[in-house]
């Protein structure tokens, strides 16, 4: 590209507006929220049509699992945008460290995950139980298998934070992670409610 | 305490009290069913409005993006509070 049609391409649009990461990331991250829309959707109709049977199941979840993993999971986006402002600022001893936080966090939520299948399990609560089970199991299955490649993502960034291979200036590597864990954070600020509060 | 003072740290803490709102005050027997879950469902929508805003720093990115986040928001709420109200 000439610098000429470079300076054309910046001067398009609001200056001060900048997308985080990059295109191909949200891409990804809307066609993921899609998909769980959709999900959503469908543990909707399925309870629209047996609602006694999810309300009676509900009642076996145990929200403070829930609750508690959704301020873990809130934390640990926090520790995300904490890592990313410390980047900016060439500060990358203090980012590792924060990502070293997202990291912890999203290993305590897959062994609070762990903690409460293995207490469904041996209540003989299963995917095949019925069907608010087979959502729940489902649902939070794929949520949870989204927090274990969060947390292979945190890893590298966390290698990558320790070698200072980020540009301050422009550290897209970690925007894009920092995008999918958020994505990670939200999906289950409403996967939540929806299974274990909604009555 | 610097860390603290971040809009980023207010935001956390802001939604860390409505979780802790939603999920232990909201969720007892003080209120009917239907006013709990919509509630609920509201706070939920405006965390998932200050993640994306905030933490994804999509209140900065071109006015696309914010379209679409919203659209998936409202979308989503609207879907699961209409089948729920059916």
């Amino acid at each position: 590209m000439s610098p000429e049609t470079d300076t054309q391409f910046v001067s398009v649009g609001d200056p001060k507006r900048r997308l985080p990461g990059v295109e191909g990331v949200w891409v990804f991250v809307m066609a993921d929220m899609t998909v769980f829309a959709v999900m959503f959707g469908s543990f909707m109709l399925g309870r629209h049509h047996n609602p006694a049977l999810f309300e009676a199941s509900r009642h076996a979840l145990n929200p403070n699992f829930g609750g508690v993993n959704t301020l873990i999971l809130l934390t640990s986006s926090w520790f995300a945008a904490l890592a990313l402002d410390a980047v900016r600022k060439s500060r990358f001893a203090l980012a590792q460290r924060f990502i070293g936080g997202a990291f912890l966090c999203g290993l305590a939520f897959a062994v609070s995950k762990a903690i409460e299948y293995t207490e469904k399990l041996n209540a003989g609560i299963s995917l095949l139980t019925n069907d608010f089970f087979m959502y729940y199991f489902t649902l939070t299955g794929i949520h949870l298998f989204h927090v274990v490649a969060g947390n292979v993502v945190l890893a590298v960034l966390w290698f990558k934070a320790r070698s200072r291979s980020f540009d301050p200036q422009r550290p897209v590597v970690l925007e894009c992670g920092a995008i999918y864990w958020h994505m990670v954070d939200l999906l289950w600020i409403i996967l939540f409610p929806l299974l274990y509060l909604v009555r | 305490m610097e860390l603290l003072r971040k809009p980023v740290s207010i935001v956390w803490a802001a939604l860390m009290l409505a979780t802790i709102a939603s999920t232990w005050l909201l969720s007892n027997n003080a209120v009917t069913p239907e006013v709990a879950t919509v509630a609920i469902m509201l706070i939920a929508a405006l965390k998932v409005r200050f993640v994306i805003r905030h933490f994804m720093e999509v209140r900065r990115a071109p006015l696309a993006l914010q379209f679409v986040c919203d659209g998936w928001l409202l979308a989503v709420t609207a879907l699961i509070l209409t089948v729920y109200l059916l």
